[in-house]
């Protein structure tokens, strides 16, 4: 009687979560534990002196603040990208619909250097920036402009199908009550893609994070200056210091878990809000 | 006349069959319009002509003697209900009802106040602070109609506003929508396919099939005298039974019901006969007299029974008895019966509906 009532309606919930923890378990924590463990290998006085190094906080501080401006720039532009997919038929469309994909499939070193080519000195875009002053290979805006590549399809794809289930009703009723376009756009539209826009930034802000392959060629890896924290990791990895490697690589996962985790209880409570709550319906 | 449509035409499609083709009426000030007619008959097409949603082809819109047929939809002052509510899910009710208002930049105070009243108005009071997410379809369904009540349009156009709704909120909100007409007194157009909440609710019901209007009329005139075939069938869940003229007279089978003066001997007719004016009788026991059917099938349905009653000829009448009347005849599947046909609405020639 007692165990009956307990019972759930969906089955197989034991099962599947069951499941689920064993893949994460075996797919990420397994490995990352055994990041932290190797860090272990330090002496509290050698992980402070690896991670508080002047290069390797300017590494840091390149690293995530690159992929903040790539992960705006995304979210401003693959918004734009989304909208006009929705919105609009064009010829082109499905060309354009598959261009997005395209960071995902290409092997991130040949999108390093195929951007490196184009912004070095005698590239194309390089040789007219240059003439106006602006140097973008081997600089931090290279490294933005390879992150904004690598993260773009995150927003897109996110914002997306978001905007494709917004009703023109809505927009229909906004206008009948004297909404312009644009207080459209800013009082119905944009509120209800937040949520799915922050999700897409999230992601788009991890994967840049991370990044390495797209960056190493466009950065110049100069330290202090182009140098970001994952090929700091590599160098040391080259280096057999793997409890160095390790070290470095433990405080970015703590930093980005931590915003990780910040920008996802944001958006629960920018969702909840107008959530539609079972049996209420 | 508060609206007046004249010579409306709609083509999604260049070369197209039109969805609103060369449409005229009026709907009277103050008073509830219904826009009836089955699905593609170009009644939501023509509500959105009005709101300013689409734009005509050719014809004109004039509200209030005003001629808006060009004018942007933010500037017409008209408040819609949609079919879907259209609410915006990511405001409270009280911040989607002062939506309207805000965007006409009136004072807050005044905002607030007017708030208020649409609540109270549409008893939703207690409910201010919830999303739309968290209120039943019939609540949401106020919501709506208190946001686009508090513009204080000139003119309330409600798309198939109880479609999405369960049958016994459908009604509740019927009566609902005609106490607060009655406070209002805002001139309101409605589309339906459901010629009951048509004939219960509105003072003007404007019959649309294939984007033209079949007619124009009051409930009563629509109901008692339809002017073509098609209104006949449509209104009142009608049976239609060909037959020919016999000494002046219409003879469907073995009916025989009035023809119109105009009828030639030997015409083709078509009568349109209502359900309830049908009476059926029990032929009496050993007798063998001639009937007029058999009883094919008897469903109960609340109140009345429904008898499917199969002619001479083949064809089948449905025939509504109330539920003592029925207790009383006796009649089951497979029984001969008599009938006779109280009222028939004729329509000389043979059309096809």
């Amino acid at each position: 009687m007692h165990s009956s009532a307990r019972r759930r309606v969906l089955p197989g919930f034991g099962l599947t979560l069951g499941l689920s923890w064993l893949y994460l378990g075996l797919i990420v924590l397994l490995p990352l534990s055994g990041l932290f463990l190797k860090t272990f290998s330090l002496s509290w006085a050698q992980f402070w002196d690896t991670v508080a190094a002047p290069r390797v906080l300017a590494a840091y501080r390149l690293s995530f603040g690159a992929a903040l401006a790539a992960a705006l720039l995304n979210a401003v532009f693959g918004l734009l990208v989304a909208w006009v997919l929705v919105r609009y038929r064009f010829p082109g469309k499905a060309l354009v619909d598959a261009l997005v994909d395209l960071p995902f499939a290409l092997p991130t070193a040949v999108a390093g250097l195929t951007l490196t080519t184009l912004y070095s000195r005698n590239g194309w875009y390089g040789q007219h920036l240059e003439a106006l002053g602006f140097q973008v290979a081997f600089t931090p805006v290279g490294i933005v402009i390879a992150l904004t590549f690598i993260g773009l399809p995150f927003v897109v794809r996110t914002v997306q199908p978001v905007l494709e289930d917004i009703d023109a009703d809505v927009e229909e009723a906004a206008a009948t009550l004297g909404a312009t376009p644009w207080q459209v756009f800013t009082r119905v539209l944009f509120p209800s893609v937040m949520p799915a826009l922050l999700s897409g930034f999230t992601l788009a802000f991890a994967r840049a994070i991370g990044e390495y392959g797209s960056v190493v060629f466009i950065s110049g890896n100069m330290p202090m200056k182009t140098e970001i924290a994952p090929l700091l990791i590599i160098t040391r990895l080259e280096q057999y210091d793997y409890a160095g490697a390790t070290a470095i690589a433990g405080v970015m996962l703590a930093v980005s878990f931590a915003m990780l985790l910040a920008v996802n209880l944001l958006q629960r409570w920018t969702h909840r809000r107008f959530e539609t709550r079972p049996g209420t319906g | 006349m508060s609206v007046v449509v004249e010579q409306l035409t709609k083509r999604f499609t260049s070369g197209g069959t039109p969805a609103v083709s060369d449409v005229s009426f009026h709907a009277p000030s103050a008073a509830i319009t219904t826009l009836l007619g089955p699905s593609g008959a170009g009644k939501s097409t023509l509500l959105r002509l009005i709101a300013g949603l689409e734009l005509p082809d050719s014809g004109s819109v004039r509200i209030e003697g005003v001629e808006c047929t060009h004018l942007p939809v933010q500037k017409r002052g008209i408040g819609v209900v949609f079919q879907s509510y259209a609410l915006f899910k990511h405001m409270t009710v009280r911040q989607n009802i002062a939506f309207g208002l805000e965007t006409r930049k009136l004072p807050r105070g005044e905002i607030e106040a007017r708030v208020d009243e649409m609540l109270k108005l549409v008893q939703l009071e207690e409910l201010g602070k919830r999303y739309p997410g968290q209120l039943s379809g019939g609540q949401r369904q106020r919501v709506a109609f208190a946001r686009a009540l508090a513009i204080q349009p000139k003119l309330l156009l409600l798309d198939e506003p109880f479609g999405a709704l369960d049958s016994r909120v459908r009604v509740e909100l019927r009566e609902w929508l005609q106490s607060l007409h009655e406070q209002t007194g805002v001139t309101t157009l409605l589309v339906t396919h459901d010629q009951e909440e048509a004939l219960e609710i509105s003072q003007h019901v404007v019959v649309l099939s294939d984007g033209r209007v079949a007619q124009a009329g009051p409930p009563e005139e629509i109901y008692d005298r339809p002017a073509t075939p098609f209104v006949a069938s449509f209104v009142g869940g009608t049976s239609v039974l060909r037959g020919r003229v016999r000494s002046g007279r219409a003879e469907v089978g073995t009916l025989v019901v009035e023809a119109p003066q105009s009828a030639r001997e030997g015409e083709a007719v078509q009568a349109f006969v209502r359900p309830h004016d049908i009476k059926i009788a029990k032929p009496a026991n050993g007798s063998n007299e001639l009937t007029t059917g058999r009883v094919e099938r008897l469903k109960s349905v609340g109140g009345y029974v429904k008898v499917l009653l199969k002619l001479p000829s083949g064809e089948t009448v449905t025939v509504e008895v109330p539920r003592a009347e029925f207790d009383d005849l006796g009649v089951v599947e497979g029984d001969h019966v008599h009938a006779d046909v109280r009222m028939a609405k004729v329509f000389l020639g043979d059309f096809a509906i």
